[in-house]
């Protein structure tokens, strides 16, 4: 039996590998948004499972900014994938690898 | 710990598995509910109730209802409707509502248990945070706020509609 720590580290590891992969192998820029969700979260269980080790509460301090971050990030990543939408009508991330001026 | 702990991971990595999977958006984002509801019972295993609820809260209560928002907005047009009635086929909801059930379980039994603290677990109680927060990190308070402000204004500036003028002798682009 693995220590409280580790397992939630190696959790935290888990669901950020997941989100990276996610990420490489997806050409929607949606999924792509969702897997950087996914990474972001990851983190911020990561930096839960540090406070809880040492009893501290910068751990949780940095997960409410992971979560501002994370707001601000989903709402000018989600008006970037509006505005590539009208462009190109699709929303494939390769169609929008050259840019056209 | 233990055998709660792990069956919220066993959650949390199945359906993130199945958000990494599936080809349907929609489907995708009913299971990352999924995965961040597990994660916040993670975290309230972990000793931050008050992080648990403002995961469930911001993540999975705002953040991934935008992004419903967004990708039903831009899926407009005459095949709407079929799609929905094909989005809700049992097929769809069935596997978030079974692992759903199995967190609200997991959730039913941590209340009726008496709390004990395990292991090497310390639980950091909100106040502690919140002195952390508006004490030694304000500054970064400050700034988390202007980075939300400037979200803001970036997604308004992002997201306007060029409308354009088409007329016989003049046409331009206007905002």
């Amino acid at each position: 039996m693995i220590s409280a720590t580790t397992a939630g580290l190696v959790l935290a590891g888990i669901l950020f590998t997941l989100g990276l992969i996610s990420m490489l192998i997806r050409r929607n820029v949606i999924f792509m948004l969702v897997s950087v969700e996914i990474m972001l979260n990851a983190a911020g269980l990561a930096f839960i499972v540090a406070a809880s080790r040492w009893g501290q509460p910068e751990g949780q301090v940095m997960f409410m900014f992971i979560l501002a971050m994370a707001a601000a990030e989903v709402s000018v990543g989600l008006a970037l994938i509006l505005q590539l939408y009208h462009q190109l009508k699709t929303l494939d991330s390769d169609e929008a690898s050259r840019m056209r001026g | 710990m233990g055998i709660a702990f792990y069956i919220a991971a066993g959650v949390a990595v199945l359906s993130t598995i199945m958000v990494i999977t599936r080809f349907n958006i929609m489907h995708a984002l009913l299971y990352f509910i999924v995965s961040l509801l597990s994660v916040a019972v993670v975290f309230y295993l972990f000793g931050a109730p008050f992080m648990a609820a403002l995961e469930l809260i911001i993540y999975a209560g705002a953040i991934m209802v935008l992004i419903i928002f967004f990708v039903m907005m831009l899926s407009l047009g005459s095949q709407t409707a079929g799609e929905e009635r094909s989005w809700m086929t049992p097929g769809v909801w069935i596997g978030p509502s079974v692992l759903c059930i199995v967190l609200l379980a997991e959730l039913v039994y941590l209340m009726i248990q008496p709390a004990e603290i395990v292991g090497e677990i310390k639980v950091v109680d909100p106040k502690a945070v919140g002195k952390s927060l508006f004490g030694p990190y304000i500054l970064a308070v400050e700034l988390a706020g202007m980075l939300l402000m400037a979200g803001i204004v970036g997604a308004y500036h992002l997201g306007r509609q060029k409308k354009k003028i088409v007329h016989r002798f003049l046409e331009n682009t206007s905002s």
